[in-house]
């Protein structure tokens, strides 16, 4: 029976049967379906789950996991810096754990942690039953451990990388940093951008592709979005730090003269590569933010979002304009004074998105009845603390203000304000806006409110201060500061503001800790928002949507007619989703989608051996093709798809599929 | 760009001592004593009045937005706002960015002219020229002169007379520097294979500190450096002073001390211009009791700092490249008197 349905094109349903058979049709279904979906159990289990939920959450708490270590190492340099000539961390140590926390913050917890929510939302946010690429995000996760496990071990074992987390030639390169410390960090580089770019292919793909009917482009949530420009951004800027690190590796494995000036090699032309990833890097944080920022504000103004187009074309032009500004981290190295004005002009100009984005927000905000949650305090804590990063990065943008403020602690305070501000506290409205969706439980407002103002005093405590050391003169990066200097009392008072900010952190483990245990039921959609997460169960089926939605508008639980068609016919015996068109989401063809596989484990494997024996010998390299060679044949042979012939060779033709004239697409 | 008065820009640092106390100092770029800080320093002041009025007004603007509230989160949402609301809204929203934009050009201009006057006229001028070489983690520099006896090397003290623009040729010798005037100029990076310049001037006479910008290896927080601006008439007594050869030893302690000098391993790295010792591994010693500070403007020059110095350098900053040493306490004795003589 279900072999004959599944066999039949899908197909807008049209009730013809009696409410009896048609519930006893459905439960039959979902019996399927679970069955269908269900997750491997055990620790065998564990290992080779694709579910995009799981995978995803996994991806949360690891990375969650690295901010709590990075957020350790900047306490312990705060306890360092609290008083001139402290003896609490040697030198080296210090250098250490700053090179470790920068990196960590960067590398382990804030990239990871963004895609991860493009990873678990995505999906049902369009009405797809999972991401494009199961297996492929399944390896990603296990590159990315692999990379932070690295690091970590490094560092226990007093290996941990010092010549900060940009690593600068030739300080990095075999002449000044022997032993095997830099080669752990352009290692764990590159781990994490094969996650990274594994992590953009399959938003890319799921996001084009996998959209559910109705769902034209025009009617894509401004979160996934955000997390499309993104994939975008990650895809062209990963490249420049991989052959940045690569070559560093290589300059130390096997004695390249890339970056040495001795014998030809440059030392600027790393820094253009690092920074051609770097500054873009900023936004591949920023953006994904961004996108949460829209959802939490829609959902507790009660309205739809002012200037939708602008606020899409403002994330495009960030992700464009962001790649022209990379200069403005060298302006102190010897460049022409044409080429570094045009890198203000461009370093200034993305304030202009910014600031459209900024001004949308507070037009959606005006005159709407808001509904107080912890997510929206959160979010009115990022503007006030973003918009004044943002604007101590117009004046980092001008060549010779840069000069001076350039590598001091104002820098370090101008950051923060837009990483913390721009990001984590987004996140954090996130963590409480998706939470009930994740587990089913609702976090406590009482403690959300604590927490909040305990970030929010204690960020501002660490940082605000800092500002005025950079223009008196405090660079950045080092490990102490005599006392004539006179820097001790702005110091003590960021130290004191780092445990303040560290206890809002514990206070939000606490609340989760407890909810998991005891918080309230949440129900399927607590916040009566509008998106389509919200129209499945708290926490979802591991199929995500009995039946694929029909979306109406940009709004697809506001705006749904009261006998909402869905799509029918899609296999519930087999891993099947809807592939529909790139612009209009028009059904296409339905797509079994790869289940469990141990493969992605072994091709994770196989390259975690090859990267890290290839910090010893560059025999890993041939090894590790091998291994990751016979591991990768075998995963292909288990693809379901691998025998699948194109739509087009097969009865189900698309036209048969189209929706009803109601349901194309329209502005709304 | 906006020309601030002395008096207006007085009581401005004043009401803003608030928040920006103590804007005296040494090593402190709103504190400027020349040209190029000066002029960045005006910039910066320009850039942060217009910075805090928009963050004020958008702040102001968020905080009116918030007034109505709900505690329900079951308001019926609002899906077609009222028609003429909305073009006022995006009325303003296009004002507010037309306004950004404009600010955004009226610092680009404003910073490019800042920029130009610091750069061009280095051109014209025709003033002292000093060779900076960077290395882990002290400061080699070396005074340029068409006249060659006017030409001499020292370590970790630039004195420069006060109006007279100098100009640096800034290179390194090992990893990448930054060498960084807060008081005078902003900061320019010290390259291995590539020369970078800048100029600064200093109009006070004064001690102003300078430290490496460029995160450097183990010691960079402990890789500073002084300039020390003084009039033209001191300054040519104190080049005068530095061209010469090192003073020779008078007393009997002292002869000693050269002895110990020139038969311990400090000539492998170290240089007494009129002695065997040639090395420039190390900061040149020759005037060294002539300087305020060592160890990289660590310690101030006293002989209980020296006796430490080449005693423990290691515990005073951990890594520096000069080993321990272990004199008996009369040859040490001896030695620190040879080197406080050298002055």
């Amino acid at each position: 029976m279900s072999d004959e349905r599944a066999k039949q094109p899908p197909e807008i349903s049209t009730s013809t049967i009696s409410d009896e058979e048609l519930a006893e049709v459905m439960e039959r279904e979902k019996g399927e379906l679970e069955r269908t979906w269900a997750r491997p159990r055990g620790l065998h289990g564990w290992l080779i789950d694709t579910d995009h939920k799981a995978i995803a959450l996994r991806y949360i708490v690891t990375a969650f996991v690295f901010f709590v270590l990075g957020g350790i190492e900047a306490a312990l340099m705060r306890i360092q810096l609290a008083r001139p000539e402290n003896h609490f961390l040697s030198p080296d140590k210090y250098n250490q754990i700053f090179t470790v926390h920068g990196t960590t913050m960067m590398f382990l917890f804030a990239v990871p942690i963004m895609t991860a929510f493009g990873i678990y939302f995505l999906p049902l946010m369009i009405g797809a039953r999972d991401v494009a690429f199961p297996r492929l995000n399944l390896y990603g996760y296990y590159v990315y451990l692999i990379g932070g496990i690295l690091l970590y071990a490094g560092f226990l074992l007093n290996t941990g990388p010092d010549a900060g987390w940009f690593a600068y030639v030739p300080l990095s390169g075999p002449a000044y940093s022997p032993g095997k410390r830099v080669d752990i960090w352009a290692q764990m580089i590159t781990f994490t951008e094969i996650s990274a770019l594994v992590g953009a292919v399959i938003v890319i793909g799921t996001t084009f592709k996998m959209r559910a009917p109705g769902m034209t482009l025009n009617r894509l949530p401004l979160f996934v979005w955000a997390q499309l420009v993104t994939a975008f951004m990650v895809i062209f800027a990963m490249p420049a730090v991989m052959l940045a690190s690569s070559f560093l590796a290589s300059d130390r494995l096997i004695d390249t003269h890339f970056f040495n000036p001795a014998e030809g090699g440059d030392a600027i032309l790393y820094q253009h590569l690092f920074w051609f990833f770097g500054h873009p890097e900023v936004y591949i944080i920023f953006i994904p933010a961004l996108g949460f920022i829209s959802p939490i504000i829609i959902t507790f103004t009660r309205r739809k979002i002012f200037g939708h187009l602008a606020l899409v074309l403002s994330l495009i032009s960030t992700g464009f304009i962001g790649f022209g500004l990379w200069v403005h981290h060298m302006f102190a190295t010897p460049i022409p004074q044409m080429g570094q004005s045009f890198f203000t002009g461009a370093s200034m100009m993305i304030a202009i998105p910014s600031g459209v984005q900024i001004f949308c927000w507070i037009a959606t905000l005006w005159g709407g009845k808001l509904n107080f949650k912890t997510p929206l305090l959160f979010v009115l804590g990022f503007f006030a603390i973003f918009i004044l990063g943002g604007l101590t990065g117009v004046m980092l943008a001008s060549v010779p203000l840069d000069l001076q403020i350039h590598d001091t602690f104002f820098v370090v305070a101008h950051l923060h304000y837009v990483l913390i501000g721009g990001s984590v506290f987004p996140l954090f409205g996130a963590f409480y806006y998706w939470f009930p969706k994740w587990t089913g439980r609702m976090l406590s407002e009482w403690a959300g409110r604590l927490n909040f103002w305990l970030m929010f005093i204690g960020f501002n405590l660490v940082f605000f201060p800092m500002h005025q050391l950079g223009l008196h003169g405090m660079p950045r990066r080092v490990y102490t500061y005599l006392p004539e200097t006179g820097w001790g009392m702005l110091n003590l008072i960021a130290s004191i503001g780092a445990f303040i900010l560290a206890a809002g952190v514990l206070v939000f483990i606490v609340n989760a800790v407890w909810a998991l245990r005891v918080g309230a039921v949440a129900g399927d959609d607590p916040w009566a928002a509008e998106s389509l997460e919200w129209a499945v169960s708290s926490p979802p089926p591991h199929y995500n949507f009995h039946n694929i939605p029909v979306v109406h508008g940009r709004y697809p639980l506001w705006q749904a007619p009261e006998d909402a068609p869905v799509v029918r016919g899609l296999s519930t015996t087999k891993r099947e989703t809807l592939v529909t068109s790139v612009l209009d989401a028009q059904p296409e063809l339905r797509f079994e989608i790869p289940g469990p596989s141990i493969w992605p484990l072994m091709v994770a494997l196989a390259t975690g051996v090859t990267f890290i024996v290839g910090i010893f010998t560059p025999w890993a390299f041939l090894v590790g093709a091998i291994l990751a060679g016979g591991a990768l044949t075998a995963w292909f042979f288990g693809d379901p798809n691998y025998e699948n012939r194109p739509g087009h060779d097969t009865e189900e033709k698309s036209e048969t599929v189209v929706p009803p004239g109601e349901l194309q697409p329209k502005e709304v | 760009m906006i020309k601030l008065t002395t008096t207006s820009r007085r009581i401005l640092q004043c009401l803003l001592a608030l928040c920006f106390s103590s804007c005296s100092g040494i090593q402190n770029s709103i504190n400027p004593a020349g040209p190029q800080a000066d002029s960045l320093s005006r910039l910066w002041w320009l850039m942060f009045i217009v910075c805090s009025i928009v963050f004020v007004l958008v702040m102001v603007a968020l905080l009116l937005a918030l007034r109505k509230r709900t505690p329900h989160s079951d308001v019926t949402p609002v899906l077609e706002p009222p028609a003429d609301q909305e073009r006022r809204k995006r009325n303003v929203v296009i004002s507010a960015v037309t306004i950004t934009v404009i600010i955004l050009f009226v610092f680009l201009i404003a910073s490019f002219s800042a920029g130009r006057s610091m750069t061009a006229e280095l051109a014209n001028k025709n003033g002292l020229s000093i060779e900076l070489n960077g290395h882990q983690w002290w400061w080699e520099v070396k005074y340029q002169d068409v006249d060659a006896s006017n030409i001499f090397t020292t370590a970790n003290e630039i004195h420069i007379p006060v109006g007279v623009p100098v100009t640096f040729s800034l290179r390194a010798a090992d990893v990448i520097h930054s060498f960084w005037v807060p008081n005078l100029s902003g900061k320019k990076d010290l390259i291995p294979g590539k020369i970078n310049t800048i100029w600064l001037q200093a109009d006070k006479p004064g001690v102003y500190r300078g430290q490496c910008a460029e995160y450097c290896g183990l010691q960079h927080a402990k890789m500073a450096l002084w300039v020390v601006a003084e009039p033209q008439e001191q300054f040519n007594a104190w080049r005068q002073n530095q061209t010469q050869t090192s003073m020779p030893p008078l007393s009997d302690s002292q002869k000693r001390g050269q002895q110990v000098f020139l038969s311990s391993t400090c000539v492998m790295c170290h240089a007494v211009n009129g002695t065997p010792a040639g090395s420039n591994i190390g900061p040149n010693l020759t005037h060294v009791a002539s300087r305020n500070m060592i160890g990289a403007a660590t310690m101030t020059n006293t002989r209980e700092h020296l006796a430490q110095w080449i005693r423990d350098s290691q515990s005073v900053k951990p890594g520096n490249r000069m080993p321990q040493h272990n004199f008996n306490e009369a040859d040490l004795q001896s030695l620190l008197d040879y080197l406080q003589n050298l002055k």
